[in-house]
């Protein structure tokens, strides 16, 4: 795509769609091998169920709409142990809903996707208003403090692909991985080049038949599924033929590898779009929806003279440490862009050091603008 | 090779008296009796002291939260229609999951739910549960026990449920109602009454006959309730899937640019009219006839949560580069329809700089934008309320010089079940503009 010579666009004869990130994140899961959703209706998220009730039949795959959230997850989870690929779609409330089941599937080690749309909170909040007031909720979303991760698209083509990645992740490390989108960019339609969908290659499930289905020592090792051999799986604090234990060797080797299979692999899931000037000393930092703005932003800052680098985080969960401080080399001024009272800008906040970090908020319903970045710039 | 046991060396941990190592018995001859293969039955057990029992058999397990376990049940069932799922709950289980409870039942999803049914929580010190009887004493009831006891098998029996059974954990026939409900295609209950000896024995000088003379207290009936042939639900699913196998999978609908377009800046174009005025569909097709300008285009709407009433506005982008930014507070454009559509776009016509367009009942408008009063009488044809929006649109933006009226009959040409109205409609918004 070239934004400067739109004559060029005209000639290379790109195909071009106008559709939402809803329908993005649907296709994903599909060509992901999503083969089971469950869900219940709460707006914004209820085009996506929608969506996978009319799909998922058609490709020979299940839907279903439970009779609430906790249902809905649930479904997903023993539907999974059967050798499904899962998806759930809600938003903030309904994420409160599935917190038990959240640390259930991470204790269980289900792989499983969870979108949320987020809406503008607390409580029923603004149902057709976009926020990004979820981006601690999930990651501290249920007891224990064990970690999860966290993707956020911030256009539509990235719904799509980070739907799959998700999907790859949640295979891989063998754990629910959430995919953070908003009202926004669920549901506003936007022109998305065919070229843009970015597929991700399909990861096999690893299964094995070796009558032991968990294996502790800090990797995800392949699942044992029902319906071919004896297999047993708890929610509780287990050995690794899943009966409940209290002995603390084994339990300390449990909980340690819950952390450590994802914590030691971070470099596999660090995702961030940098967009780098050598010259800069200000830094925008946003992710989601506001990512748009920010680079809208930075093409107006730009083309005035101003320099200015921008780190789009496309994995906000585990906290992409590395990859940030990298983006942060000879910046003396971070500005963090998000659509809730200050959330992610703490975790920058932590690893800053003398540099200096603002954070640029918005909560009243409507999303932050281009020419809010700006007034950050001299 | 015939199974002996699906038991295996464990012993069971229930205190002396409990009923529920005797229930797990029955379970285990139910099971030999049907010889299914270990690796074919999962056993799904629920929180509190019935959800240890899974630990105490051969064969799959899930053991998931407290009140959950049908949900769990649910989805393995419906992944693998093939598996035997066999769902152990306590009356704690099925009271904090009595939603599940109720839906499993409704929906016939074919599991067979044996509830442990001691009338207390027996795991976390005794308190009283929603099958504990009026009056009776427990640690969280020391006054009595207020409230009515919950009949678990009318309520799922009058909801559907394909077998229903009530008994104690001494019915010598308990393994073969076993064997019938999981025999049955369905939803299978059977709730086992038992008694708790740590808690609710000693609370209420409770005791073997006092199970039966409970039932009989309250009116309860005991053996086979309700037994009905029904559709498994995994199956249907299946069945009705099969028919939708083969239409058409989920397809976007792809626009190659065909046509340059002269705009060199971001035009943000608002539709304000009202439900049933095909607002939203009339701003789709100027924005696919955007792309097809080579132009880029992004679309927002806004409409109360009852759809068929109210306000409908749309706004949509127009922009010769990619649309990162998704906010359109401010329009450069306002297309006034209806008075529902002129109090949204209120906030913005005062302050207007740009064309607004209207009907001509909104011609004395209060804007300080430049009111083009477009009139449908004017039309060749009658304008309908339906292709009032897409003609009004279609005016204004060839009006103002942003799209060709070629490429607009082309965008609706793409949709054939519309596209004579729609045609019909672009002719009307040309003729009402004087630009036809």
């Amino acid at each position: 795509m070239n934004l400067l010579f739109p004559a060029l666009r005209f000639q290379v004869m790109t195909a071009y769609e106008f559709t939402d990130g809803a329908t993005a994140i649907v296709r994903g899961a599909l060509d992901a091998g999503c083969d089971f959703f469950a869900g219940y209706p709460i707006t914004p998220a209820s085009q996506i169920l929608m969506m996978m009730m009319a799909e998922l039949p058609k490709a020979g795959g299940i839907a279903m709409q439970g009779e609430d959230e906790i249902a809905s997850i649930g479904m997903c989870i023993g539907a999974t142990m059967t050798g499904a690929r899962s998806m759930t779609a809600t938003s903030g409330p309904g994420i409160s809903l599935y917190s038990e089941n959240i640390g259930m599937a991470i204790m269980g080690e289900v792989p499983l996707v969870i979108v949320d749309v987020q809406r503008l909170g607390p409580s029923t909040g603004g149902a057709t208003t976009a926020a990004q007031g979820d981006v601690q909720f999930v990651r501290w979303g249920t007891a224990g403090g064990y970690p999860i991760i966290a993707l956020a698209p911030s256009t539509i083509a990235e719904c799509y692909t980070l739907t799959m990645r998700a999907f790859d992740l949640s295979e891989r490390f063998r754990c629910p991985v959430f995919v953070l989108t908003d009202k926004e960019l669920n549901l506003t339609r936007n022109t998305v080049a065919s070229e843009d969908y970015v597929r991700v290659p399909v990861r096999e499930r690893q299964v094995t038949q070796e009558g032991a289905p968990y294996r502790f020592g800090g990797n995800a090792t392949p699942m044992e599924l029902y319906g071919t051999e004896v297999v047993r799986f708890t929610g509780s604090t287990h050995d690794e033929e899943a009966f409940i234990t209290k002995d603390p060797a084994v339990v300390g080797r449990l909980n340690e590898h819950l952390r450590d299979k994802i914590l030691s692999h971070r470099n596999e899931i660090e995702l961030l779009d940098i967009d780098r000037d050598p010259r800069a000393t200000t830094v925008f930092v946003s992710y989601g929806i506001t990512a748009g703005a920010m680079r809208e932003a930075v093409s107006l800052a730009r083309a005035r003279g101003s320099h200015v680098s921008s780190v789009t985080v496309q994995s906000l969960w585990p906290f992409p440490e590395k990859g940030l401080l990298d983006a942060f080399e000879g910046i003396e001024r971070v500005v963090v862009a998000e659509l809730n009272p200050g959330l992610y800008v703490r975790e920058i906040e932590r690893i800053a050091g003398s540099r200096q970090v603002m954070g640029l908020q918005r909560i009243d319903g409507e999303l932050i603008s281009p020419v809010q970045f700006l007034e950050f710039l001299p | 090779m015939t199974v002996e046991t699906y038991r295996n060396e464990s012993a069971y941990p229930f205190c002396p008296g409990c009923g529920h190592g005797s229930i797990l018995d029955a379970l285990d001859e139910a099971l030999v009796s049907q010889q299914i293969d270990p690796a074919k039955l999962v056993i799904v057990s629920d929180i509190g002291c019935s959800g240890l029992s899974d630990q105490y058999f051969g064969t799959s397990a899930f053991h998931g939260l407290h009140g959950r376990s049908l949900t769990y049940a649910t989805g393995i069932k419906l992944a693998r229609p093939d598996l035997h799922v066999v769902v152990i709950m306590g009356d704690g289980g099925t009271g904090i999951g009595g939603a599940h409870l109720l839906n499993a039942a409704r929906r016939n999803i074919g599991l067979t739910l044996l509830i442990f049914n001691n009338m207390n929580y027996g795991m976390t010190g005794g308190q009283h549960s929603t099958t504990t009887p009026a009056g009776a004493i427990t640690s969280t009831t020391p006054a009595g026990n207020l409230e009515h006891p919950l009949d678990i098998c009318s309520t799922v029996g009058v909801n559907g449920a394909a077998y229903v059974y009530r008994g104690t954990n001494f019915d010598k026939d308990l393994p073969e109602r076993i064997v019938e409900g999981m025999q049955t295609p369905g939803f299978a209950l059977l709730d086992i009454w038992d008694l708790c000896t740590a808690y609710f024995v000693p609370n209420n000088t409770f005791g073997k006959r006092s199970l039966i003379a409970a039932q009989e207290e309250l009116g309860l009936a005991s053996g086979v309730l309700y037994r009905r042939e029904v559709d498994e639900y995994a199956s249907a699913y299946r069945a009705a899937a099969e028919r939708l196998r083969g239409s058409t999978p989920l397809r976007v609908r792809t626009l190659v640019p065909e046509s340059t377009s002269p705009l060199d800046r971001a035009v943000n174009i608002m539709v304000a009219g009202s439900a049933g005025g095909k607002v939203r569909s009339a701003a789709r097709m100027i924005a696919e006839a955007a792309i097809r300008s080579d132009l880029y285009a992004a679309q927002r709407d806004d409409y109360p949560i009852t759809v068929k009433t109210g306000h409908s506005v749309s706004q949509i982008v127009l922009s010769p580069r990619a649309i990162d930014f998704l906010g359109m507070d401010r329009p450069d454009v306002i297309v006034v329809l209806s008075e529902e559509g002129r109090r949204k776009a209120s906030r913005y016509l005062p302050e207007m700089k740009g064309p607004v367009f209207v009907v001509p009942e909104f011609a004395d408008l209060n804007t300080s934008g430049t009111v083009s009063v477009f009139d449908p009488r004017s039309a060749p044809e009658r304008v309908g309320k339906s292709e009032l929006a897409l003609a009004m649109l279609s005016g204004a933006v060839v009006h103002e010089g942003l799209l060709d009226a070629d490429v607009l009959r082309k965008a609706v040409s793409a949709y054939p079940a519309f596209a004579e109205k729609n045609l019909a409609a672009i002719e009307a918004g040309l003729s009402m503009a004087g630009v036809n």
